[in-house]
């Protein structure tokens, strides 16, 4: 009897062991090292590393750069999270119904989900450009002028973030689409018998029902607005005068382009600082006032 | 039985290899190299090492594309540091600090010791060699070199009542020919511009090209100290930002490096500053009479060069040291510096490829290739510092501030000064 019950120990430990050293490897593992590593100086040429405390903090909080980099990156989440998720809601709201070319209007909705980051980058790239860019060539025709979308402090970070929001609703839009189709459709016909407006059904049937959805969504949204790079390396690099410079963008940066290893691996704590923050407030906070069946 | 028969098939074709593999054990060195300019670099790169294969049947070269300057270093650092390095790179020559910062180049001359290897490192144009030089030692040997030139449309000229064969020589003309070239519709707004200075990524270069006509050098020869905001400096970076601001001959804002050739192309304007590198691109694309001209002048003419030299990267293997530097004097030959210049537009690096028949046909036929080459005689090294990335970053965020308008010129390039000195100053003792 006890042999039994080890050995259905012994087994289940057995399953999760890939699941386990897979994350301990390629994340745990590193994770750690990374915040080791971050209190030691960057080895150089002959010169190996050497334990300096809390020295690369010091630098970050003096660092103009990276405070640039962490306004940028907040304005990005408070701004592409709410519009991404309001926008993906009402497209899965769009083509829930039954209406003529549903599937062809799913298929566009997903569309820039599927392209790569880097392709989708390409094709504003194009949009953007001055003077011929598809937005320019439709703005001449209202009479406006040829705009410098990607070469003004103000407009770049803005034009970025259009790009993350075109790219992301639609890939929200079927966790959406997924709860809506769950609500039970008994709690609409009851709606529609009390003779409800279609603003009371929304917000006293569908919004509750689709917050567990919304909290799953804007948690990935959010954690999603920490982890860009890739338009920023195919559209600005940075530019113009840090004005697009994202948090991971100025690690690659400073690991890649600058070698200070140690440095970057400061600011790499700091971005993991961030997303457990995010992640647990979240899930620890939000999650008491969602609602679930 | 199948599987028997493809077993012992399998057996055999292995055996065959092994057999017929060269008896004696050849060097193999793997050599990495960028792209930045548009053809097709990559055949043209097989077919040198397999000549140089060709030569030395006891060196085997494994050439590996590693795609821009910039991803090319860092697939060489981390590499390095792995302890897997190429063996020979082209890189930029603004790298080489960086690069002996990390212990990872071998200085030329210390393995390049005969007569006729000194004789060969010094066959460059100085112009080139003043960015591979350091410490009294060659660190790299000018490969894929180029300056910045004008190049401008000739029936814009004649459209706008200029002369279609004279491109503007000093800054008052680049005001004047531009804001004739300019053309704005009633509503004022901008049809064609009189002139495009790309300024986005690396502006540091193209602004590098005024700076020295307002003859100031940015950087010292050992790469310790920069000049980021004397009197002079500022004069040009605010005379950079006056062109958009102030005389409105130039977009305002940063201009994209990549987008630019293509507005040449459009007639959206019609002078732009780019690399010579791009000349093929230019003979290929523009529907119009072009032509090349050298830097306009203030003080004085001149351009940064730019672009890559050939490193050695130091190996405890001595055969491959010297394989690599087989090598790298296979690829500066006159032929081969004449050929990889006509290829690709950048500039022949020494000064006998010149006359090799094949160059002076090329030369006869499109005499715009010529540009470049006597523009060396003003050139400067281009800017390369200690933690070159970081620093020229510094003046980069100053530059794109003041050509958005957020930062006057005196203000941002005193910033950029503090922070420059702030990195190299554990260097300068």
């Amino acid at each position: 009897m006890h042999n039994r019950r080890l050995n259905l120990q012994l087994q289940g430990w057995l399953l999760l062991l890939p699941a386990v050293a897979l994350l301990a490897i390629f994340t745990h593992v590193p994770a750690v090292s990374t915040i080791i590593d971050s209190l030691f100086s960057t080895p150089q040429g002959r010169r190996p590393a050497a334990f300096i405390e809390f020295d690369q903090y010091r630098t970050m909080l003096a660092d103009p750069i990276f405070w640039r980099a962490l306004n940028n990156n907040l304005l990005y989440a408070l701004i592409t999270v709410p519009i991404a998720i309001g926008l993906a809601l009402v497209m899965a709201l769009c083509v829930n119904g039954r209406i003529r070319g549903r599937a062809a209007l799913r298929l566009a909705f997903f569309t820039p989900t599927i392209l790569p980051m880097v392709a989708a980058a390409n094709i504003w790239l194009f949009f953007y450009t001055p003077d011929y860019g598809l937005i320019d060539q439709v703005g001449r025709l209202f009479g406006s002028g040829a705009i410098n979308w990607l070469g003004n402090t103000s407009t770049a970070l803005p034009a970025l973030m259009a790009v993350t929001v075109w790219k992301e609703a639609g890939f929200f839009m079927i966790f959406f689409l997924a709860a809506l189709q769950q609500v039970s459709p008994d709690l609409y016909e009851a709606a529609r018998m009390e003779n409800a407006s279609r603003w009371q059904i929304f917000s006293r049937i569908t919004w509750p029902l689709v917050m567990p959805t919304t909290l799953f969504v804007a948690v990935n949204a959010l954690i999603n607005a920490f982890r860009i790079v890739d338009q920023v390396i195919a559209m600005t690099g940075g530019g113009p005068d840090n004005a697009t410079t994202l948090l991971l963008f100025y690690i690659y940066q400073v690991a890649f382009s600058f070698w200070d290893t140690g440095y970057a691996a400061a600011l790499s704590t700091v971005l993991l600082t961030v997303l457990g923050v995010v992640s647990l407030a979240q899930f620890f906070l939000l999650d008491r006032r969602i609602h679930y069946r | 039985m199948s599987k028997f028969i493809r077993i012992g098939c399998a057996a055999a074709a292995l055996t065959a290899a092994l057999l017929s593999s060269p008896a004696f054990a050849a060097t193999e060195i793997t050599f990495y190299y960028p792209i930045a300019v548009g053809g097709p670099i990559t055949k043209i790169v097989d077919g040198y090492t397999a000549a140089f294969q060709k030569q030395h049947p006891d060196i085997v070269v494994k050439p590996v594309y590693t795609g821009s300057y910039q991803d090319s270093l860092v697939k060489a650092m981390t590499a390095a540091k792995a302890g897997n390095a190429p063996d020979v790179a082209v890189l930029l020559s603004t790298d080489m600090f960086t690069l002996i910062d990390n212990d990872l180049i071998e200085t030329i001359d210390t393995i390049a010791t005969s007569a006729a290897d000194k004789a060969w490192l010094t066959s460059f144009y100085p112009a080139f060699l003043l960015n591979s030089r350091s410490g009294g030692h060659t660190w790299g040997v000018p490969f894929q070199r180029s300056t910045i030139v004008q190049y401008w449309n000739k029936d814009t000229f004649k459209v706008a009542g200029l002369d279609p064969d004279k491109s503007p020589a000093t800054w008052d003309e680049m005001i004047a020919f531009g804001k004739k070239l300019t053309k704005r519709d009633a509503a004022g707004q901008v049809s064609q511009w009189g002139l495009e200075i790309p300024s986005s990524g690396f502006p540091y270069w193209l602004f590098q090209a005024l700076a020295t006509q307002n003859d100031v050098i940015l950087a010292n020869e050992s790469g310790t100290k920069v000049d980021y905001n004397g009197a002079r400096v500022v004069e040009a970076a605010q005379f950079f930002a006056d062109l958009g601001q102030m005389y409105e001959v130039m977009p305002k804002g940063i201009i994209d490096w990549g987008t630019t050739p293509k507005d040449f192309f459009e007639g959206k304007t019609a002078i732009m500053w780019t690399t010579t590198g791009n000349l093929s691109n230019v003979r290929q694309n523009a529907k119009f009479a072009f032509g090349v001209a050298p830097m306009p002048s203030k003080l004085r003419g001149g351009s940064p060069t730019g672009g890559g030299n050939i490193y050695i990267f130091k190996n405890n293997d001595k055969a491959k040291e010297a394989a690599a530097l087989e090598f790298a004097r296979f690829l500066t030959t006159p032929d081969m510096a004449a050929d990889w210049g006509i290829a690709t537009g950048y500039v022949a690096t020494r000064p006998d490829a010149w006359d090799t028949e094949a160059m002076k046909k090329y030369a006869a036929s499109f005499p715009a290739a010529l540009v470049a080459r006597d523009q060396l005689r003003d050139a400067v090294a281009e800017l390369s510092t200690h933690e070159n990335q970081r620093v020229t970053k510094a003046l980069n965020d100053a530059l794109q501030a003041v050509l958005t308008g957020t930062k006057p010129a005196k203000a941002a390039l005193d910033d950029a000064q503090a922070e420059a000195n702030r990195i190299l100053h554990p260097y300068q003792n």
